[in-house]
């Protein structure tokens, strides 16, 4: 989490201290704190503020997210998206992608849970993360099984695994992209390309 | 980007070619309008369409797609017909003076050593003179026949404005001005900066129209200087990133190159990779190369890579051929590919000719798509009607969607295009059951691995000594995985004198640190102090700018080692001292390099040593001649592949790219200029990013549907109304979408015959909440950069006709 206090979570948290502390204080009475108790709180003293980064070009402007607890699902979920000011690129502007990225994540062709086509079927059926992992796992290891060249005509080694191709997302974070490299090099894979080109 | 995204604002002149940053990059545009503004700076734009970047223009100059290089070529032509190079930059800082061997040649737009067999160069001809003393010889007089000077005044002389217009269609007039606007920057005090994406790359000569943008820009004088460089703006939000970490067929991280099959053990490999400097005192930064290599490999491997068994080298597969995307795609269209692991990508709508990867993922026996939402690819076995015709119960394709995070939804660092490294945290708990990247891949990982542990198999040992050394093996932190990038010393590091320099255990400080011994590790060599002794610095969030240069070093981390202009020591004159004030950046102060940045030099190196500014190549200078290209040590006009025209104006004997590879079937299915006179172009709109933004509200609403944009004068020509359906058609495939008819296009001269050009937006398909539409790239031939192999998506041809439907 990023540490510092800038002049919005400020605010904030002198707002929240003098909804829920102050009152009294100030001398007033029972009916007035019942009717200051019955005010819905003040929205963002709830909400959590964090610096993010804008998923769509290369510009990478700098993007302030706040997200909330959702009571149903009790998970936190953004509730609102605008341009970070502070940061030096982009200065607080964003563009109509960047603008409109909260609708991103909330899209109604979100993938919600594992799904699966069996060969031929003209359906996806929904299945478990266990079911699908086991299952691709398995895939994976019978055609390496199957395909994999330890050594080339002349006997070298060359432990390479020519049947999986991988395309690696250029969305992904640097973190991702390390991992990706890591697992599928160290399958043996040469099929692997990410959006550098196209 | 050489530069940064707030560098812009230095620039006296900006040119913007091959992309469209008002449209595409509107909040990197900005620092356009600050240097218009502030500076009274000039922009020019140059495009086949009147775009949103022109509109802001100072002056605007038409273009036929595809025939860049003729026009820069003709800036180069005039730049060194009236003198107008910046002397001393070139003199000193560029291979100007050196002389290339006898026996290099030029005719007909070949090089000497053309192979038409195997469609390849023996490049032995394009080499420098060597001396006994093992360095190049040069000519500073400049007047050698074979120096380099003397063959580029005589390559490009034949790009004259009067060709230029004959082949490009821009207005004799109308060049001339970009030009004298590029040549008013030949000078100490004024710097131009050149902008550019996909419009340039994406041809079978993409490299080359970079190549001459390089060159005009060393002309000038305008690279490592302020407001200057070469700035690719570049797509995805992270493509510098993971173009860096080297997800790519032949790339290891950081630059470094795959093992091959022609170097069986580490040294093999090494040798081939000394970069001796090739002229006196010359930094040749890549002789460092070896110990970046052992330092990834310590990261790969960590305990089980030693120095017996190559630190694990034989692990890593070796390539046989180098498997781009169209190489990826064609394989797998013959049959050859069983599975394909598909992340945050879809390539029925981002690769060449659909139709061929439609047929190829049908041959698949699995497919898995990890991306947050649905994507076209991962429903390419759908019947969608005419937007996606297939036979579906004949797919025996097995496909797994799998949900992925969003954005929000984890923690980790981007990479922009000014090669600045930052974090993000995560905002919100992954969405339903969706689960990071990370999780999926280390969960596959270990599952693929307790298979093998549990029934044995085909070459167990490259797969356990995978380092996987990770608090919670099933979730590596974004934290974790970051140090792993920046590295760390194993042991003691310790100096000539004996004296620990950096303990065991503690992240390095830069890669100055890095060991050929094993005793340090690091992913990726250029990422090094973005993750030091002193943390994350990818965090950094201080937006201060002492220089007043719009200089925020520290805000994140600029690999490499935090600088945020490219070969800035260049922007200093030999003696170290600013070429002006105006453009006073990086310099000697007497005893060392200082400035706005961080030198891109030696600290201490004194500007007597003669050292160039081009650190990173064995000349210690840049290259006008730059023979490691595959398509000629100089740019050529070539036609694409796809042209509208008879044959190449200047060159005639020339088709497309001579070197450049064309697959078995797929020269078959280019479209000739009589069937499908009309040149298309794909491009995209503000609203959209790629294929992802249409299943996005926001976007959709604002931008609804696919349309073609077309000339008033072709639409009068074909009885096309406003508004009205049309059918566009190449030798591939077919898209249908409504007619803009507007005055953005205009139809060219090219040769002496009228040609039409129509614009294509590329961002709609069958999935997401946009009107339907057929893949763009259903028409776009499958054929790449000779360099790059990067899609001929820029320039194609096809023909147009009104069909009926809604007229809006």
């Amino acid at each position: 989490m990023n540490m510092e206090l800038s002049r919005r979570q400020f605010l904030r948290v002198g707002g929240a201290g003098i909804a829920g502390t102050t009152l009294g204080a100030l001398g007033f009475g029972e009916a007035e704190v019942a009717h200051a108790a019955s005010i819905r709180p003040y929205k963002l003293a709830m909400t959590k503020e964090v610096r993010t980064s804008c998923p769509y070009c290369a510009v990478c402007c700098g993007m302030i997210a706040f997200s909330a607890k959702n009571a149903q699902t009790n998970k936190m979920e953004v509730t609102h998206i605008e341009g970070d000011s502070d940061h030096p690129v982009n200065r607080g502007t964003l563009c109509p992608k960047g603008a409109g990225a909260i609708d991103y994540v909330r899209a109604k062709t979100r993938v919600k849970e594992p799904m699966y086509r069996k060969a031929g079927s003209d359906k996806f059926e929904p299945v478990s993360w266990d079911f699908a992992m086991d299952r691709i796992a398995k895939l994976m290891k019978e055609d390496r099984d199957a395909n994999f060249i330890e050594k080339n005509k002349d006997g070298v080694t060359v432990n390479r695994w020519p049947t999986m191709s991988f395309l690696s997302g250029s969305s992904c974070t640097n973190e991702t992209g390390w991992i990706t490299w890591k697992v599928a090099r160290g399958l043996g894979m040469l099929q692997i390309e990410n959006q550098a080109r196209i | 980007m050489t530069n940064s995204w707030t560098d812009i604002k230095n620039a006296d002149v900006v040119w913007i070619m091959g992309g469209n940053a008002a449209e595409a990059h509107p909040c990197g545009f900005k620092w356009v309008t600050e240097a218009k503004a502030e500076r009274g700076a000039k922009l020019m734009v140059v495009d086949p369409r009147f775009n949103r970047s022109a509109a802001m223009a100072d002056h605007y100059s038409p273009i036929r797609s595809g025939s860049d290089i003729a026009f820069l070529s003709g800036v180069i032509n005039y730049l060194l017909t009236n003198d107008k190079i910046q002397h001393e930059y070139v003199k000193n800082y560029t291979n100007i003076s050196f002389i290339v061997k006898e026996g290099y040649g030029f005719q007909d737009g070949l090089f000497t050593g053309y192979n038409e067999g195997t469609r390849s160069y023996d490049k032995a001809t394009w080499a420098y003179e060597m001396g006994p003393d093992g360095f190049v010889v040069k000519d500073e007089t400049l007047s050698h026949p074979r120096s380099v000077y003397q063959i580029m005044k005589k390559h490009f002389a034949i790009y004259t404005p009067e060709m230029v217009e004959r082949v490009t269609g821009a207005p004799k007039e109308k060049f001339l001005k970009v030009a004298e606007w590029a040549a008013s920057t030949a000078t100490k005090d004024r710097s131009m900066t050149i902008m550019y994406a996909l419009g340039w790359t994406q041809h079978s000569h993409g490299a080359q129209n970079i190549r001459c943008a390089a060159m005009i820009q060393l002309l000038c004088g305008n690279i490592g200087v302020p407001g200057g460089g070469i700035n690719a703006l570049r797509g995805h939000s992270n493509v510098q990133g993971i173009t860096d970490i080297g997800t790519l067929t032949a790339s290891l991280p950081g630059y470094l190159a795959m093992p091959i099959d022609g170097e069986p053990t580490l040294e093999s490999h090494l040798t081939k990779r000394q970069f001796k400097p090739i002229q006196a005192n010359q930094t040749s930064y890549w002789q460092n190369y070896r110990k970046f290599y052992v330092s990834f490999l310590k990261s790969m491997y960590g305990a089980k890579a030693t120095k017996e068994n190559d630190f694990g080298y034989n692990w890593l597969p070796k390539l046989d051929v180098a498997y781009d995307v169209l190489r990826m795609f064609d394989v797998m269209h013959q049959g050859k590919t069983t599975g394909m692991l598909c992340q945050g990508f879809n390539p029925i709508m981002s690769v060449s000719n659909s139709r061929k990867v439609i047929a190829a993922l049908s041959k698949l026996k699995f497919l898995v798509s990890m991306d947050p939402i649905e994507t076209d690819t991962a429903r390419f076995w759908e019947n969608h009607g005419e937007f996606n015709n297939v036979d579906t119960a004949s797919i025996k394709t097995e496909v797994f969607m799998l949900p992925v995070t969003a954005f929000l939804e984890e923690e980790g660092s981007f990479t922009n295009s000014s090669r600045a490294v930052m974090w993000k945290w995560q905002a919100a708990d992954p969405y339903a059951q969706s689960r990071t990247d990370i999780a999926i891949l280390s969960d596959l990982f270990i599952r693929i691995k307790k298979l093998y542990e549990k029934e044995g198999g085909k070459f167990v040992e490259p797969i356990t000594a995978v380092d996987w050394n990770y608090k919670d093996p099933h979730h590596p932190s974004a934290d974790e995985l970051a140090k792993e990038l920046n590295g760390k010393a194993i042991v003691d590091l310790k100096d000539a004198e004996g004296k620990v320099v950096r303990a065991a255990g503690q992240q390095l400080a830069t890669f100055g640190e890095m060991r050929d011994d094993g005793s340090t590790d690091g992913v990726q060599w250029i990422y090094t102090g973005f993750y030091g002794p002193n943390g994350n610095w990818a965090m950094r969030r201080d937006n201060s700018d002492p220089s007043g240069m719009n200089v925020f070093g520290s805000w994140g981390f600029s690999w490499p080692a935090n600088r945020r202009i490219l070969y800035n020591r260049a922007s200093a004159d030999p003696a170290g001292k600013p070429w002006s004030d105006a453009k006073k950046y990086v310099f000697w102060d007497g005893k060392r390099w200082t400035g706005a940045d961080v030198p891109d030099f030696v600290p201490t190196n004194a500007p007597s040593n003669g050292t160039g500014p081009f650190i990173m190549n064995a000349e210690g200078v840049s290259r006008l001649f730059a023979a490691p290209m595959a398509d000629g040590p100089l740019p050529v006009h070539m036609e694409p592949f796809e042209t509208p025209l008879a044959s190449n104006p200047v060159f005639p004997k020339l088709k497309g790219n001579p070197v450049a590879r064309v697959f078995k079937n797929d020269m078959e299915v280019f479209g000739n200029a009589k069937d499908f006179p009309i040149v298309a172009t794909t491009y995209r709109l503000v609203e959209h990013f790629h294929y992802w933004t249409k299943s996005v509200h926001a976007n959709a609403v604002t931008q609804p549907e696919f349309f073609v944009e077309i000339s008033e004068q072709l639409a009068a020509e074909k009885g096309i109304k406003k508004g009205q359906m049309v059918r566009v058609w190449s030798n591939r495939g077919e898209v249908k979408g409504k007619a803009v008819v507007t005055k953005r296009l205009k139809p060219f001269k090219i040769d002496g015959k009228t040609v039409h050009q129509i614009g294509l937006p590329l961002n709609f398909g069958f999935i997401g909440e946009t009107k339907t539409a057929a893949p763009i790239n259903s028409l776009t031939p499958y054929v790449g950069d000779a360099n790059s192999q990067t899609p001929e998506f820029k320039a194609f041809l096809v023909n147009i006709e009104p069909i009926s439907g809604p007229v809006a």
